[in-house]
């Protein structure tokens, strides 16, 4: 088994068959998370570099277990540690002083949108991109279906909203390509201001101002970060207004279907766009999508490698 | 002193209402004659100019040389060798040096550097604000008389409208134009593309038309308020073509420009992070291009304009977001304004008026964009139908920040005579 594509920088790398052997390839080593040695030797020799030239806890911290769950080399770059990054180097002279030293996968986060695709350019390694600007985060979508199949029994034709700051969120982009991509049916919503433009034509969703409308159809709502940052730059009016209007609490999830599902990327703003009673209450995935993580990035970085398991 | 005898090609001088084929002579530095004879006067060299073009020098009425202050991009000297092999005679630079041009000191450098080391002429355009910072007037009038042919404060707008006001207004006792860089800069704020479905989806933050828009929108009434001449810079969208066809139309004195990138490409050039495709005003979409092609051809849009904007590769290699806007653009000028007339969407007539005598009328370069015997001899000839690739290494322009390396183009200068000297030949 191995992938149709060298890097996965946008989910438009992927193949349908891609995404499912990935998602069976993790669901196979979610069991070694389990176990009391967490450990195989699949990597053994492979060096994968993990840059976070944007700060990162939760992605960064899953990328480094799943490297070390398979035994593989791993070094770390940071923003403030970067000797490279503080000196006023181009991220391609980066990646060329990385690539000098022979790494096999560079796993990359970086603020600005197409420095993965960039950094692909100047490196025989392949690359994963762990989050570009507001552009892709692909190993986030593929735990967050991963989650969604975990717990539905199903992918295709499901019904899943996404609320929240659709604009400025990787997730979200990653996401409606995804889930579009096998067949689910994907309504996304938020106020005006934080819904790009072209957002419709661009992924083939549907759009609408309060998910509240949507609600009674939705088999999956997942919930998005609002920044608070954002409120300076007025595309709301206060996180008070945001949550009133925009959030979601359990007395706005009156009418919604039995088994519907509530996923948030993390990290949890409770108060705003969700209540804590809703983050922390028997509809809540959240957690198990931080565990499905791990799996899915082992599952890419095995098969990025294409040494698939012995059949 | 030498002597050129330019036979067999077709003549193009819009301003003399000019097309046919006819010889041009041209001795110690001036035309001489342009007539039928197909005899050289004796001492005369002969340019056999078969199957090409002989118009006017092209005259580029918005250029940055980065001279003074950014030598590492381009210099006067490179960027005025660069101009020629693109079939310019003329070119005016911008004023976002460093120091900023917006004092008779940095004009006189700018045209004594030019007079040192310059392959073809250079006219300077001041700052309306001093530092281009948008709140204090620059010292128009000084600028003016030390050889500034108009003012803008290009890069950036000028955001106060009572400044801007006022600098139409005081620009009239100079008979300036007044060159306005449109751009709200509160609605592009974070904007490195044109805001549509390319943006969307590579998750790069937009600049809408309506950036543009407003501040068109907002110059035109300022001009009708003022009486000043108003030309609006690197015009981009649909939107803007409306406005200033209707302005024209109810007798505003406004004129316009485009550049050959945006008569040529689209936001989709951007979809793989080229970021020499980053430019300001963004490319926009396809309905905005040939908006932009039609103005152009029906006189809407008056002047081709290069926008040359030099980078250095540390500028552009940071990635998307934060490499620097602009391209590069007096080297492949001509081929891609020739490809509209290769279309026929734009006749060889209209884009020579549009490359010398439109520029030189809006800016009032007495003599400049004509052939008419008795004026200086700047003159280019050009064959259409050369096919060529564009080599981005070769070029005379010390920067490389161009999106059309390796296309295959149709249409090369074959001479630039500047002063009546041959400053590039092919």
């Amino acid at each position: 088994m191995k992938l149709s594509t060298r890097h996965l920088l946008s989910i438009n790398d992927l193949s349908r068959k891609d995404v499912l052997t990935i998602l069976q390839t993790a669901v196979s080593f979610k069991e070694i998370s389990e176990r009391p040695i967490k450990k195989v030797p699949t990597l053994r020799g492979r060096t994968v570099i993990n840059c976070f030239f944007e700060d990162s806890t939760r992605t960064r911290l899953s990328f480094e277990l799943a490297e070390k769950r398979l035994s593989a080399d791993s070094s770390n770059i940071g923003k403030s540690g970067s000797a490279m990054a503080k000196k006023g180097e181009t991220l391609l002279d980066t990646i060329r002083n990385i690539e000098a030293m022979r790494p096999d996968i560079l796993v990359i986060r970086h603020s600005a949108a197409g420095a993965p695709a960039q950094a692909a350019t100047a490196t025989r390694a392949h690359v994963i991109n762990a989050g570009d600007g507001m552009h892709e985060h692909p190993t986030q979508a593929l735990l967050d279906l991963m989650t969604i199949n975990e717990v539905k029994g199903r992918i295709k034709g499901l019904k899943v909203g996404i609320a929240g700051d659709i604009l400025h969120s990787r997730v979200a982009r990653s996401n409606m390509l995804l889930l579009k991509k096998m067949g689910i049916d994907v309504i996304v919503a938020g106020p005006p201001t934080l819904l790009p433009v072209g957002v419709e034509e661009v992924f083939g969703v549907r759009t609408c101002y309060d998910i509240r409308e949507a609600l009674p159809e939705l088999d999956v709502l997942m919930l998005l970060r609002v920044q608070r940052e954002r409120m300076g730059e007025q595309f709301f009016p206060s996180a008070r207004e945001y949550a009133r209007y925009f959030g979601v609490s359990n007395e706005s999830l009156k009418g919604c279907k039995d088994d519907l599902v509530i996923m948030h990327p993390g990290p949890v703003n409770r108060g705003v766009e969700i209540t804590a009673d809703v983050a922390d209450g028997p509809r809540s995935v959240i957690l198990g999508q931080v565990t499905n993580g791990v799996a899915v990035r082992m599952a890419v970085m095995y098969l990025l490698l294409g040494d698939g398991p012995s059949e | 002193m030498t002597s050129y005898f330019i036979t067999n090609g077709r003549v193009i001088d819009p301003a003399a209402k000019m097309d046919a084929k006819l010889s041009v002579h041209i001795e110690h530095g001036k035309i001489v004659s342009v007539s039928q004879s197909k005899k050289a006067p004796d001492g005369a060299t002969v340019i056999d100019a078969a199957g090409c073009i002989v118009a006017p020098g092209f005259i580029d009425m918005h250029a940055h040389l980065r001279d003074p202050g950014f030598e590492y991009k381009e210099d006067i000297e490179s960027g005025t060798r660069a101009a020629a092999a693109g079939g310019f005679t003329t070119v005016c630079c911008m004023p976002n040096t460093n120091p900023v041009n917006d004092s008779t000191s940095v004009t006189e450098y700018i045209l004594e550097r030019a007079r040192q080391v310059g392959a073809i002429e250079v006219r300077p355009i001041g700052a309306i604000t001093k530092g281009l910072a948008g709140e204090n007037l620059a010292e128009i009038g000084d600028m003016a008389k030390a050889g500034a042919v108009a003012i803008t404060d290009d890069g950036r707008p000028v955001m106060n409208s009572g400044i801007m006001r006022r600098a139409m207004e005081y620009a009239k006792a100079f008979d300036l134009v007044v060159i306005s860089h449109c751009e709200d800069l509160h609605l592009a704020a974070g904007g490195v593309m044109h805001e549509g479905n390319v943006s969307t989806e590579l998750g790069l933050g937009g600049i809408p038309a309506a950036a543009e828009e407003a501040m068109v929108a907002r110059d035109i009434m300022l001009a009708e308020l003022t009486g000043a001449r108003l030309h609006i810079a690197h015009a981009s969208s649909a939107g803007t073509v409306r406005l200033i066809r209707d302005a024209k139309e109810r007798g505003v004195a406004v004129t316009a420009e485009v550049t050959p990138h945006h008569l040529t490409l689209t936001e989709e050039a951007v979809s793989d992070y080229d970021p020499n495709a980053k430019v300001n005003p963004p490319l926009r979409t396809e309905a905005d291009k040939r908006a932009l092609i039609k103005a152009l051809a029906d006189g809407t849009i008056d002047v081709i304009a290069t926008d040359h904007a030099p980078h250095d590769i540390t500028d552009k290699e940071v990635g998307f977001e934060d490499a620097s806007f602009g391209m590069i653009g007096f080297e492949t000028m001509l081929p891609l304004a020739l490809a509209l007339v290769h279309d026929r969407a734009l006749t060889m007539k209209r884009l020579v008026e549009a490359l010398t005598s439109s520029p030189a009328r809006i800016l009032g370069l007495e003599g400049k964009g004509t052939l008419a015997p008795g004026k200086q001899a700047d003159i280019v000839i050009f064959e259409p139908e050369h096919s060529w690739t564009v080599q981005a290494e070769r070029f005379a322009s010390k920067a490389r920040n161009t999106p059309f390396d390796g296309l295959r183009a149709r249409g090369k200068v074959r001479y630039t005579i500047s002063r009546g000297k041959i400053v590039y030949s092919s």
